[in-house]
């Protein structure tokens, strides 16, 4: 028979390893499962961006991530502060609406000359009219990351079980009493649902409904480059960042809604897409278009109808906490993870205002709303 | 009915062309498979990526030339008159309207599939130096990338002269641009024999075949052609560094006694090139009787990706096929022939039946299991597995963080991969994002059987246990600035950092109690940072 535990945590990506982790630091007794490798999917897969000023997350995103290597015993290559390139009047006018956002909180983004720019990310061109200096945020590794909160876990005498495959909840009452895998039965005294794109169908076995609709993104990798001296670039309709190995990482462009769930674990075919993005690149960093891309890769994101996460304890359970970040998951994750563990343990969050992630936010959701919003796979479209 | 604008849909693929039948590959396989289909009709585009640039060569693109290509490479225009010397067939080809593009690459195909249905057919990435990168939508591929060599780390296997055993057949027969005079063959399956006999014959002289087993792996008929033509053989004896002189190896050390060679060549395992298939999407497999991971292919050569195909040594190697090219070029015909039938030029079966392997009388995964406990467990002294990420055997089996880091080592060291990990086999994607294995430039053409291995030889499963590390496209370098392409300027006009869903980006103060899509402002500027 399998051992259960007092909090079984389903998913090991960032957003359920992250609360598994805040939970074994506590001394309670998680399980977290997957039906793959810890970070397989989104998680590992992302720009690694650590700032999200319009979540209420924010605050706590910005005071943990600069601790996060230390408190998880293993290097996440967290870089502190980032900059962000201007290459259109557009953009800097976008811009300006961070800065404003930032402020509110009490952080400062600096408004750089092109010249100061050029001067701080030697790669950049005679093509950009300035830029921001972010003084928080950063970019971290995201596999990197996923794996150090896994074996934080298991450091604090959690366990991470990978391969096996949820296939339904036991039921007493309004609580859920064990969680039923391809590898048998699991009891627990609470239940956390944090699985990106299954995370709706696994909460459906409960009768929770969460609306999300997925949808397929695109990075591209470059050969290692000379380390900037800042190393957390973006601009020009991108997102990602130089690593510390010294490879451009970037992503951005039009994405694809896709049935994901109708063939589970299934590829993550990468698109022409990549090119697009390429010349991006090239055009946000002129000096580095020798260099040569050597990967690009996709990931399937899932979404809220609003695009924003839900972190709840949907009724009637009274046991069962769920977290769905919306594409925001990997920078918020250690901040949401803690929150997750205090709605496990306190039944709140006494760190941030989480009603704007409340899950009957999408009482009066239109049920069509996946079609109204355009969000339905092309096969589909096409009949 | 509603269009996400950021999304792709109700956005055009910008192609170049199109084709009824694209062949990758011009080697017996892709010729044969171009022949067939152009005669029965069909329009056809074969490319081959050969001759690749100097430059590219020299980063071990798409074989590992050693750097022993001689001056001859820098000149593009003689390597291809060369190769169409030493092909006949190939040149034939023009005669009867194929359109032959050599030196062009295939980089990527892209076909729809779960998670992905915005192409609008079989869609082939190709850059040349004339026509700059492009996409070319095909009714059909044919997918013939033929071969390469397996690496193995030793002591010295970075110096210049250490170098593929096909590599090398290759420059020698097709180009007659190996700066080879005397070389020592690393292993003797039958491929690494037959290869030591054709550069024999092409005037390299062979100094010894080294075998880590005690008795030559090859037939017993190859066995007595190599000693008939005065090769040695080394057994039981494995490389254990090179004498490095200013032009590269000048000897191969081994356990016992030194070797005066000029090239080693890496003749362990001859691997199937499943690249742009697998990039593709589409499914491999571990056949050990036929030279590793495989595409899974029906009997018209189709993978489950409608449309692409594939034939030749990318499908398997065995010795029969490797002795006799017929084997590919059949397989070539018979991709065509169902190709012609799906395009409705031709109909009924092929006449052509399929070749299979002779059950093996040595397990590749094995054998090359006991090489890399010979090669690189076995060896006195720490070298790199991954060359570009120089990343060496104990820090793949410690999952290591890379040291660029600077972290110091935690317990792995006495943890076993399952504890590291997870449970089941190791997984080489997970083991390469760690330690970074297989992340370089070469895309681990270099290295990803030697992790396969190594991850096998450490949880002492079989080499068919260990998962394929997934090939990405490109599945060849091609630099930011050249991988410019036409675009639909839907693209550009609706380009967005990430999925510009509205609120998702919306002041935190801004955010209502409920949402609906009615709800939403469709005055507003939304757009996602």
């Amino acid at each position: 028979m399998n051992k259960g535990a007092s909090v079984v945590v389903i998913g090991a990506g960032v957003t359920g390893l992250s609360t598994a982790f805040w939970l074994a630091r506590d001394g309670v007794d998680v399980l977290v499962l997957d039906r793959s490798p810890v970070g397989r999917e989104a998680s590992g897969r992302n720009g690694g961006g650590c700032s999200h000023h319009f979540s209420p997350l924010f605050p706590e995103e910005q005071r943990l991530w600069p601790m996060m290597d230390e408190l998880l015993g293993y290097p996440t290559e967290f870089v502190p502060h980032q900059i962000s390139i201007s290459m259109s009047r557009e953009r800097q006018h976008l811009y300006r609406r961070t800065v404003e956002s930032a402020a509110r909180h009490g952080f400062v983004m600096e408004e750089l000359d092109a010249q100061t720019v050029r001067d701080m990310v030697p790669l950049a061109g005679d093509n950009m009219l300035g830029g921001y200096y972010s003084h928080f945020g950063g970019k971290a590794n995201p596999q990197r990351t996923v794996q150090a909160y896994a074996w934080a876990v298991r450091d604090h005498g959690g366990r991470v079980k990978q391969n096996v495959t949820v296939t339904g909840f036991e039921r007493a009452g309004d609580r859920v009493s064990a969680v039923l895998t391809d590898q048998g039965r699991f009891e627990c005294d609470h239940v956390v649902i944090a699985a990106g794109p299954q995370t709706s169908n696994l909460a459906a076995m409960l009768d929770v409904d969460i609306p999300t609709r997925a949808a397929r993104a695109e990075m591209i990798v470059t050969e290692p480059l000379p380390l900037m001296p800042h190393t957390g670039v973006d601009g020009n309709g991108l997102y990602g960042r130089q690593t510390l190995r010294g490879n451009l990482a970037y992503g951005g462009g039009p994405h694809e809604w896709v049935d994901t769930e109708a063939v589970p674990g299934g590829g993550r075919p990468s698109s022409p897409v990549a090119m697009s993005i390429a010349q991006r690149v090239a055009q946000l960093l002129p000096k580095a278009a020798h260099a040569r891309i050597i990967r690009n890769w996709a990931g399937i994101i899932e979404n809220t109808p609003d695009g924003r996460p839900v972190l709840d304890q949907p009724e009637p359970w009274t046991n069962l906490t769920v977290g769905i970040m919306s594409g925001v998951g990997f920078g918020l994750s250690p901040a949401s993870g803690r929150a997750l563990m205090q709605l496990v343990t306190m039944r709140r969050c006494d760190f941030a205002d989480l009603s704007t992630l409340r899950l009957d936010r999408f009482s009066d959701l239109e049920p069509d709303w996946d079609v109204l919003q355009g969000w339905t796979p092309i096969q589909r479209m096409a009949g | 009915m509603t269009i996400d604008i950021k999304s792709v849909a109700g956005k055009r693929l910008e192609i170049s062309g199109e084709t009824q039948v694209l062949v990758v590959g011009a080697g017996p396989a892709g010729i044969a498979a171009a022949r067939r289909a152009r005669e029965a009709g069909a329009e056809v585009v074969l490319v081959d990526e050969n001759p690749v640039c100097f430059e590219m060569m020299g980063e071990s693109v798409p074989q590992i030339w050693g750097a022993r290509m001689s001056g001859a490479v820098r000149n593009r225009n003689a390597m291809t008159e060369a190769l169409l010397e030493a092909r006949a067939a190939l040149a034939d080809l023009f005669e009867i309207g194929v359109d032959v593009r050599l030196g062009t690459a295939c980089w990527g195909l892209f076909a729809n599939q779960p998670n992905m249905g915005w192409m609008p057919g079989v869609v082939a990435g190709l850059i040349d130096e004339t026509e700059g990168n492009r996409y070319l939508q095909c009714s059909q591929v044919i997918v013939a990338t033929g071969r390469r060599d397996m690496g193995l780390a030793f002591p010295g296997w970075d110096t210049p002269g250490v170098m593929g055993a096909g590599a090398a057949v290759m420059l020698a027969r097709l180009y007659n641009a190996l700066d080879s005079r005397v070389a020592v063959m690393i292993g003797s399956t039958d491929e690494a024999l037959l290869q030591a006999l054709d550069l024999a014959d092409a005037g390299v002289r062979i100094a010894a075949i080294v075998e880590q087993a005690d008795a030559p792996v090859g037939s017993d008929d190859l066995t007595r052609r190599v000693e008939d033509a005065g090769i040695a053989f080394r057994l039981s004896e494995a490389p254990r560094g090179v004498i490095a002189g200013s032009d590269g190896v000048e000897g191969l050390l081994l356990r016992d006694g030194i070797v005066s060679c000029d090239t080693v060549l890496l003749g362990v395992g001859a691997v199937p090139m499943v690249d742009l298939l697998h990039a593709a999407g589409a499914h491999a497999r571990f056949a050990a009787d036929r030279g590793g991971f495989v595409p899974v292919l029906d009997a018209g050569l189709e993978t489950a990706l409608s449309g692409l195909r594939a034939a030749g040594d990318c499908t398997g190697i065995w010795t029969a096929k490797s002795a006799d090219p017929e084997i590919a070029a059949t397989e070539g015909r018979i991709a065509a022939d169902a190709a012609l039938v799906a395009l409705g030029l031709e109909s009924g079966e092929t006449a052509e039946s399929l070749a299979v392997p002779a059950v093996a009388t040595v397990d590749a995964g094995e054998y090359r299991k006991a090489w890399m406990r010979a090669a690189v467990v076995e060896a006195l002294e720490e070298m790199p597995v991954c060359q570009c990420e120089e990343v060496t055997a104990r820090e793949i089996l410690e999952v290591r963080p890379p040291r660029y880091l600077k972290v110091p080592p935690k317990e792995n060291e006495t943890r076993k991969l399952s504890e590291i990990l997870a449970e089941g086999p190791p997984d080489p994607d997970q083991v390469k994002r760690l330690t970074r294995a297989g992340m370089g430039p070469c895309q681990g053409r270099r290295c990803r059987e030697q992790v396969q291995a190594l991850l096998a030889l450490q949880e002492d499963l079989s080499l068919g246990a260990i998962p394929l590390a997934g090939y990405r496209n490109p599945v060849r370098p091609l630099s930011l600035g050249d991988a410019a392409v036409a675009e639909d300027p839907q693209v550009t006009e609706h380009w967005e950092p990430w999925f510009g869903i509205p609120p998702q980006w919306a002041p935190l103060w801004t955010i209502g109690d409920k949402y609906t899509v009615a709800s939403l402002s469709t005055t507003e500027d939304y757009a996602s940072e």
